[in-house]
C-alpha cells in the first residue's frame, strides 16, 4: 500500500543533496579540509607567509619534536684513576653540553638537550630530547588529563546525586552549580588570578584563617610545584557543572521501580548505588569520559590568561605550544605536526575508554 | 536513607541543606567577588581581598569603574561585535544544520549515509587541532570588500562567523530530533503535493522549537566565549569581540577595578540569560548526553 509513497520518498537525490549542499561545502572546508590540511602540511616547512616555496621535508618535523636519546655519563676521573669529587663530596660528572654540541664522536646527541636525569650506581643517567619544551608539554597535558577526567568526572557524578534528591528548592541549587559552565573561562580565569595570588589571594586568606596564620602564603600560580595543580583545581571548577547535567540526564533514566524494588529487599544505601545506579549508567559513564577527556587535552585559554606556560615551562601544554608556534612564531608545519600528534593521542585514548568499558561489561 | 524516625528527620534535612548551601558558596564565591570589586576603587578592592569583606558591597561603593572601563577601551564596539557575530553565526548555523539535517533525516540520497557517518565522526576532532591549518586556509581565501577584491580573510566579522555556521554537533541535534518525528506527517504533505522546501518550512519547523532552542543555546554559548580564533584573526581592534578586548586592559598598569568592570559587563548578560532560562539552558547540556 506504502509503495507510490516509498518511491516518492526514495528518489530524492537532487533534492537531497541540494539541501546538504551547504553544510557539506562548509564542513568539507572548514572542518575536513584543514583537518587533511595538518597532516599535508606538518611533513613541510610551510610558514604563513614566507617568500621562499613550501618544501616536503618528510619526518622531519616529528624527529624534532620526539626525539629522544639517553647519554650515560661516566663520572670524571684524575691522571691516577680516582674519581673527581666537588666541594660537597658528590662525584663530578662531565656538562651534558660537551656531548651534544659539536661532539664528532656523538653524532646522534647532536643538538638535543638534558629533559630530566638521575644519578644510578655511579653513572649519570640523562634523557635527552630534541625538544624539551615539547616534551614537557606532551608530559603536563597527560598529566592534565589524568587527573583532571576523573577527579572531574567523579566529582561530577557527587553532585548529580547530591542534586537529584527532592528537595525543596533543589532547582535553585543546581541552577548555582551549574553557573560558572556559563561563564567564559576566559573570565573564570582572570578572576582565579585573584584566588590565587600570592600576597593577598583569598585562597592564602582562607586558608591561613583556618589555620589560625599558621599557613604561610603561597604563590600558586608562580611556583614550579603548585602552577600546574591550581590551573587542574580552577579547570575542575568551572567545567563539573557541565558534567554534573549529564550524570543527572542519565539518572533520571534509571526506572523508580528499580529503587523500589530495592527498598523491598531492605538494600542499604551503598548497595543500592552499586548493584541500581551505577550498572544504569555504564553509557554515561564512557560520554562523560571522553568528553571530559577531549577538553581537557584542548587546554589553552587558562594556560594563556594565567601563566602563559611558566613558571619553568611547568604548565607547558600542547595547544599552548601549538599556537606558540603556529600563530606567534607563523611556523604552520610546526604548529601542524603537534596538532596531528595531539589528535592521534585523542583518537587513540577516545578509542581505548571506549573498548575499555565495552569489554568489561 | 529508608525509614528515618520523625526526630532524625529535621536534623537530617538541615545537615542536607547546610552541604547544599556550602557547595553552592564555592561555585558562587568568585562572581560574586567580580560584582563586588567592580563597583571598589583599586586601593579598596586590593586590601578587601584579605578579609570577608571582599564579598560585599562595602566602603567607597560607586560605578566610577564602569565609567572609566568605557573611557579607556572602546567597550561599546566589543560588545556589538560579540553580539554581531554571535547573532549572525546562531541565526545562520540553525538555518543552514537544520536544512542539511531535514535531508539527512527524511530523504534518501546515494551517498547520504556515508556523509552523516563523516560528519558524526568529525565530533571527535577537536577544534584545536585544526586550528594552525585553518590560519592557512582563511588566509588565502578571497574576499570583496568596501576597498575592492584582497585575497586573505583576516581581520574580518566574516572570518569569524562563515567557519562556524556548519558544525557537526548541532547537525547532529538537529537529525536527532527530526528522526522522532512521525514519519506520516511528511508522507501526508508528500500526497498533498507539497515539495520538500514547503514541508521544511510548513510542517518541520514549526513542531521544532526545542531542538531549535537547544542547538541555539549550545551555539550562543561557543561562539560567545570563543577565545583562541579570535585572538588569532582579530588583531586589528575594529573586530575584536569581548573576550579579546579584554588584552586592553592588560596594557601598561593594570587598574583591576576597571578589569572586574569590564568582566561584569561581559558576564553579567550573559548569566542573567541563563538563570531566566536555566531549565533550557540544563536541558539543552542533557540533550547532548543522549548521544552515548
Amino acid at each position: 500500500m506504502s509503495t507510490p509513497v516509498r518511491s516518492k520518498l526514495s528518489s530524492a537525490t537532487g533534492a537531497g543533496w541540494g539541501m546538504a549542499a551547504p553544510v557539506i561545502g562548509l564542513l568539507s572546508l572548514f572542518l575536513i579540509f584543514p583537518f587533511i590540511l595538518a597532516f599535508a602540511l606538518s611533513f613541510t616547512n610551510q610558514r604563513l607567509i614566507s617568500p621562499n616555496p613550501t618544501e616536503f621535508i618528510g619526518m622531519r618535523n616529528f624527529e624534532q619534536l620526539l626525539g629522544l636519546n639517553v647519554l650515560i655519563i661516566e663520572p670524571e676521573r684524575d691522571g691516577a684513576g680516582e674519581l673527581v669529587r666537588n666541594d660537597a663530596g658528590e662525584p663530578a660528572y662531565p656538562r651534558v653540553r660537551t656531548f651534544t654540541r659539536n661532539n664528532p664522536d656523538y653524532p646522534q646527541y647532536q643538538g638535543m638537550r638534558e629533559w630530566f636525569a638521575w644519578n644510578f650506581r655511579g653513572d649519570r643517567i640523562v634523557f635527552l630530547a630534541s625538544d624539551v619544551i615539547f616534551m614537557r608539554a606532551l608530559t603536563n597535558t597527560f598529566l592534565f588529563v589524568a587527573v583532571v577526567a576523573p577527579v572531574q568526572g567523579g566529582l561530577a557524578l557527587l553532585l548529580a546525586l547530591l542534586i537529584n534528591q527532592k528537595l525543596r528548592g533543589i532547582n535553585v541549587y543546581r541552577a548555582i552549580y551549574f553557573m560558572p559552565v556559563v561563564v567564559s573561562i576566559v573570565v573564570v580565569s582572570l578572576l582565579w588570578r585573584f584566588i590565587y595570588d600570592g600576597n593577598d589571594g583569598l585562597l592564602n586568606n582562607i586558608l591561613s584563617g583556618l589555620t589560625f596564620g599558621a599557613f604561610k602564603p603561597v604563590d600558586w600560580l608562580g611556583e614550579y610545584g603548585t602552577a600546574l595543580g591550581a590551573i587542574m583545581g580552577m579547570s575542575i571548577w568551572q567545567a563539573v557543572g557541565f558534567h554534573m547535567v549529564i550524570w543527572l540526564s542519565g539518572l533520571q533514566t534509571i526506572p523508580e521501580t528499580l529503587y523500589e524494588a530495592a527498598d523491598i529487599e531492605g538494600a542499604t544505601a551503598t548497595q543500592k548505588f552499586r548493584y541500581v545506579t551505577w550498572p544504569g549508567l555504564r553509557n554515561t559513564a564512557v560520554l562523560v569520559l571522553i568528553v571530559i577527556t577531549m577538553q581537557a587535552f584542548a587546554l589553552f585559554a587558562q594556560i594563556d590568561v594565567m601563566t602563559r606556560g611558566g613558571p619553568l615551562d611547568s604548565t607547558q601544554t600542547l595547544v599552548f605550544q601549538a599556537v606558540i608556534r603556529g600563530y606567534e612564531k607563523q611556523d604552520i608545519s610546526g604548529g601542524s605536526a603537534i596538532s596531528v600528534i595531539l589528535f592521534l593521542i585523542v583518537l587513540s585514548v577516545s578509542l581505548l575508554q571506549r573498548y575499555l568499558v565495552r569489554t568489561k561489561n | 536513607m529508608a525509614a528515618v524516625k520523625p526526630a532524625n528527620r529535621g536534623v537530617n534535612l538541615w545537615l542536607r541543606y547546610t552541604l547544599l548551601t556550602f557547595v553552592a558558596l564555592i561555585f558562587i564565591f568568585p562572581i560574586v567577588f567580580m560584582v563586588v570589586s567592580s563597583l571598589k576603587p583599586d586601593q579598596q578592592l586590593l586590601v578587601d581581598t584579605g578579609s570577608l569583606r571582599a564579598f560585599l558591597p562595602v566602603g567607597d561603593i560607586s560605578l566610577n569603574n564602569y565609567f572609566e572601563a568605557f573611557e579607556r577601551a572602546p567597550v561599546g564596539l566589543f560588545i556589538f561585535n560579540s553580539i554581531l557575530i554571535t547573532g549572525v553565526t546562531v541565526a545562520l548555523s540553525l538555518f543552514v544544520c537544520s536544512f542539511g539535517a531535514f535531508s539527512f533525516a527524511f530523504l534518501k540520497w546515494r551517498g547520504r549515509d556515508v556523509i552523516l557517518a563523516i560528519i558524526i565522526a568529525t565530533l571527535i576532532v577537536p577544534f584545536e587541532t585544526i586550528a594552525i591549518p585553518m590560519l592557512l586556509v582563511v588566509n588565502n581565501l578571497p574576499m570583496v570588500s568596501s576597498s575592492g577584491f584582497k585575497i586573505g580573510w583576516l581581520n574580518s566579522y566574516q572570518v569569524q562567523i562563515v567557519p562556524f555556521i556548519a558544525d557537526g554537533l548541532t547537525i547532529f541535534l538537529f537529525v536527532q530530533y527530526f528522526r522522532d518525528l512521525p514519519r506520516e506527517l511528511i508522507e501526508a504533505a508528500r500526497i498533498d503535493g507539497a515539495s520538500w522546501l514547503q514541508i521544511y518550512r510548513r510542517v518541520i519547523v514549526p513542531i521544532s522549537g526545542p531542538v531549535f532552542a537547544t542547538a541555539a543555546i549550545l551555539k550562543f554559548l561557543a561562539m560567545y566565549n570563543q577565545y583562541l580564533w579570535p585572538l588569532m584573526v582579530a588583531q586589528s581592534e575594529q573586530y575584536r569581540p569581548v573576550m579579546v578586548g579584554l588584552q586592553y586592559f592588560f596594557q601598561l598598569n593594570v587598574a583591576w577595578g576597571e578589569v572586574m568592570a569590564y568582566l561584569t559587563v561581559i558576564t553579567l548578560p550573559v548569566l542573567v540569560f541563563y538563570l531566566f532560562l536555566q531549565r533550557a539552558f540544563i536541558a539543552s547540556i542533557a540533550s547532548t548526553g543522549i548521544k552515548g
